[in-house]
């Protein structure tokens, strides 16, 4: 038996390289690549923990390498990637009660979705460092 | 044209049901973990900088280790869900692909074992 007819005849979705970039399009995209950055960045809020419940030498050994610039960095990054997924998930949350599908709202929670993150993790920088 | 594949047909169980519920729990810990997010801000701004002993004090506190737990037990959940639907939709060698979501498995529950543990540690630990 010849292996293509194992295979159903699936129509195909044209592929992303078709589309123009549009911001709601990058949302999209960004929404699962800060879900993906988190799934990994986890870990650093995680080592962070197992360092505390293993002693103060170590504990602090650690907190000293998240406070170099680097670590610095990737925690701004992180926080950036919580808030923004964040937004996400709001928009997804309202859509489905198939609510905000028209344009103007669509456009709107995109922008929204840019603008809130990059505010919130100022913010919340500002205060945790002053 | 039917898009069922002929083994589908001879087998003739249709789907395993369970897309529905891994969608729902993908929102539901999505909403923990939203609704979480102000404890976590609340936790940074005790926990950042702070000495070991703070540390420790802050974790001492009933709700606080309850809400710390519930947040590496959703988070650690949520991001299983979606890790799945990712390597679902980019690898289609059904090898590499059974691989990859046992993989992700094993991933998620070390971070949560290991967020757990730590915080029993912390809270319990002299
Ligand atoms: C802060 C609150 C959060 C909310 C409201 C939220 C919400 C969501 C929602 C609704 C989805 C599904 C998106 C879709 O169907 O396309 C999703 C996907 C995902 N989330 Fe979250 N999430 C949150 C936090 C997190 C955290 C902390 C992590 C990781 C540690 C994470 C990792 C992921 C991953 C890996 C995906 C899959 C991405 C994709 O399929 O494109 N999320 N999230």
């Amino acid at each position: 038996m010849s292996q293509h007819k194992l295979k159903a005849a699936r129509p195909l979705s044209p592929h992303l390289q078709i589309y123009s970039p549009m911001l709601t399009m990058m949302m999209s995209i960004m929404n699962r690549l800060t879900g993906v950055g988190l799934y990994f960045g986890i870990l650093i809020f995680t080592w962070w923990l197992m360092a505390a419940a293993s002693g103060p030498a170590y504990f602090d050994w650690v907190n000293s390498l998240l406070d170099t610039m680097l670590g610095k960095l990737v925690l701004l990054l992180a926080t950036w990637g919580f808030f923004h997924h964040m937004f996400g998930g709001i928009r997804h949350f309202i859509w489905d009660f198939a609510k905000g599908f028209n344009l103007a709202t669509v456009e709107t929670m995109a922008r929204i979705g840019v603008v809130a993150p990059i505010m919130i993790t100022g913010v919340l920088w500002y205060l945790l460092c002053s | 044209m039917s898009y069922r594949t002929p083994l589908s047909n001879v087998k003739g169980l249709g789907t395993a049901n369970e897309g529905s519920e891994h969608f729902w729990r993908q929102r539901v810990t999505g909403l923990a973990n939203l609704l979480l997010s102000v404890f976590l801000v609340y936790a940074a701004f005790h926990l950042v900088g702070q000495d070991l002993t703070t540390v420790k004090a802050f974790f001492q506190n009933p709700l606080h280790f309850v809400l710390s737990t519930a947040f590496v037990m959703s988070a650690t959940y949520h991001m299983r869900l979606g890790m799945q639907v990712v390597i679902e939709d980019y690898v289609h060698n059904e090898g590499s692909k059974i691989g990859l979501v046992i993989l992700n498995t094993f991933y998620t529950a070390f971070v949560a074992l290991a967020g757990v543990y730590s915080l029993l540690k912390l809270s319990f630990g002299a």
